[in-house]
């Protein structure tokens, strides 16, 4: 039991990094209607600046802020220089103008930091374990982590629904002339909610840092797991991708876990391990394509 | 001189060089490039072959590597098992001839076509473009969970396929082999577009409500071009391991599916016989800008960005004088 309730949280702060992730993704698409492939490389740059400021300075919580910084820079460069122009131009070539920035941010991180994946130890004021139930402990790092997320999903919510940010926002998406016919500066915007994603992209790697390698290509993974997310939760919906990043990150962390071992009880060890960690590392992949099928358009179409 | 005449002049003097181009090589000492021309014929192979969905029908598929993939590894899978006296899901034998192996290898892409279109095909836009793309991440993880076929490090093979009469051991035979089908796969493609289904998908792409309103749901004439599109990418898997002997899960990776587009892109979307332009360029730009520096990538990065930003139409649609549509 105690380790269906492990396994669950670790799903849940899976499911936390992808939000984070997906939600700039779906910011991005919903209003500004960019595919943004590169969006994943943010990721991985947040993770390389926040291991090499913390492995430098020894401090985690300023490596994590050297890199939201970076990533609000690159943010409004890249979406200036680039993204600006393709705002109007067909999905396929936002798709490829996105795929050439992956390989010129994988390219240019190789040679600036090389081949070797880097590593972050835990900060020290959160490397201890929590009781859980008062059974077994669990890491308090990845328990802040779905704190974190939590508290970030309120705030998106408050900033798009009760700011004044957020109502031009949500001008500019419904209705991009009017609102620039009514004042608003409709490129500052979109660049303001580019560098946004940008910083949530950079933060989730960060964070993702301590737990899983940093390493090139390590965006990528990430970003076609936040795809499924935002299509299961509705393209331009921050609620939507919450819920279903919560559940992909579930669904397949449990599978992982489970899959395997429930195939043993009916095969072979060997054939059982094979079997179910194919079907664990597809279970996903079928989720979506379950719920493509009764709901095409994802679970939620609001934003 | 118009339009017309000025395409079937190109299509038939890129068909002259192709045709003289073993021989021509090898008079010049340079035998080495005849594989990379075959490298390119089946990359070309599959752009026409996405080129079909998405200039044709105007879905973009992000997961064509999937199929690529695949072909490549039911070719590989029946040579490995042949190779080892290994029984495939312990009831038929492997084998190495062609003429079963390269059938059986576009069978397979068929029925995965079947699947995976039936899934995306109910979507549109930039929902299309993900599902194919995660369906195709689904179809990678699913065959490198495999440990007895290589898992992450690949099979190689021992050699290439068999084809009676023919040796394709020998790169020039082999390099005529790929030329052989691409020109049919041309001819079929080109068949099929000026045919009432051909129409359809057109049809479907400028206005789908309309179509449906006609009495037409364009959803079968869509399955069966992005099934066709899935057999052509599956036999360039095949193609491609026999040419390199060894089956790669990069084979099936999405960067792939990336360059693949790139491919049609560089080639001019619509045109058919731009996919043979487009891979012309970037396995050429590959191959000269690997030899100069190791990151590479770098470079053609930033070219496929200035690219997308400056240009509007493929090599291919300039060269003939038409915007690509």
């Amino acid at each position: 039991m105690i380790l269906f309730i492990e396994q669950l949280f670790n799903g849940l702060q899976l499911g936390v990094t992808l939000f984070l992730l997906a939600s700039g993704l779906t910011l991005v698409f919903g209003i500004m209607g960019l595919i943004n492939l590169s969006h994943g490389s943010l990721y991985m740059v947040g993770a390389y600046v926040t291991a090499t400021v913390t492995n430098h300075t020894g401090n985690f919580f300023l490596g994590i802020c050297a890199a939201l910084v970076c990533a609000a820079i690159l943010g409004v460069i890249i979406e200036m220089t680039i993204m600006r122009r393709l705002y109007h131009r067909d999905h396929l070539y936002q798709v490829l103008a996105t795929f050439g920035l992956i390989l010129f941010f994988n390219e240019s991180v190789r040679i600036i930091w090389g081949s070797q994946p880097l590593f972050i130890d835990i900060p020290q004021s959160l490397n201890f374990t929590v009781n859980l139930f008062g059974q077994g402990g669990y890491p308090a790092y990845r328990i802040a982590i779905i704190v974190l997320g939590i508290v970030i999903l309120l705030a998106l919510f408050v900033l798009i629904f009760y700011s004044k940010i957020g109502m031009l926002t949500r001008a500019g998406s419904s209705n991009r002339e009017m609102a620039q016919a009514l004042g608003i500066n409709i490129n500052r915007l979109y660049t303001g909610i580019f560098a946004f994603g940008a910083v949530l992209s950079a933060l989730a790697g960060g964070l993702a840092g301590p737990i899983y390698a940093v390493e090139i290509g390590m965006g990528e993974s990430v970003l076609i797991l936040a795809f499924v997310v935002i299509v299961i939760g509705g393209i331009g919906s921050i609620k939507g991708s919450f819920i279903a990043a919560l559940l992909i990150g579930i669904v397949d962390t449990l599978g992982r876990a489970y899959l395997p071992a429930f195939f043993k009880t009916f095969m072979s060890a060997s054939d059982g391990a094979v079997v179910g960690g194919s079907l664990a590392s597809i279970a996903i992949y079928l989720l979506m394509a379950v719920i493509l099928v009764v709901k095409p358009q994802g679970l939620s179409s609001k934003l | 001189m118009t339009r017309l005449n000025r395409q079937s002049l190109i299509i038939g003097l890129t068909f002259l060089v192709l045709a003289v181009l073993p021989p021509l090589l090898s008079a010049i000492d340079q035998s080495y490039y005849v594989s990379i021309a075959s490298k390119i014929l089946i990359y070309a192979l599959v752009g026409i072959s996405l080129d079909l969905i998405i200039g044709q029908a105007g879905l973009v598929s992000f997961g064509h590597a999937a199929f690529f993939g695949m072909g490549g590894y039911v070719c590989g899978v029946l040579s490995h098992h042949s190779a080892n006296d290994l029984l495939v899901f312990s009831v038929f034998t492997g084998t190495n001839n062609a003429l079963i192996s390269w059938p059986l290898a576009v069978l397979v892409c068929m029925v995965l076509g079947i699947i995976i279109g039936v899934i995306s095909l109910r979507t549109t836009g930039v929902y299309f473009i993900m599902i194919t793309l995660a369906l195709a991440q689904m179809v990678y993880f699913l065959i490198i969970s495999i440990p007895q076929y290589g898992g992450e490090d690949g099979l190689s093979l021992w050699t290439r396929n068999k084809l009676p009469g023919l040796n394709l051991q020998d790169d020039t035979q082999f390099y005529y082999i790929c030329l052989a089908w691409v020109i049919i796969y041309l001819l079929i493609a080109h068949k099929l577009i000026y045919s009432s289904l051909g129409l359809m998908i057109k049809g479907a792409k400028l206005n789908h409500q309309r179509l449906i309103a006609l009495g037409h749901p364009p959803f079968k004439a869509q399955l069966m071009i992005f099934v066709l599109s899935a057999m052509g990418s599956g036999l360039a898997g095949a193609l491609m391991v026999n040419l390199t002997q060894y089956v790669s899960p990069d084979y099936l990776h999405w960067s792939l599916s990336g360059k693949f587009l790139v491919i049609v892109i560089l080639g001019g979307i619509g045109f058919l016989f731009g996919g043979l332009y487009g891979a012309l360029i970037l396995l050429g730009l590959e191959e000269i800008l690997s030899s100069y520096t190791d990151h590479w990538h770098f470079i053609l990065g930033i070219a496929l960005v200035i690219i997308v930003l400056t240009s509007k139409s493929g090599l291919y649609a300039s060269l003939v004088g038409r915007k690509a549509t």
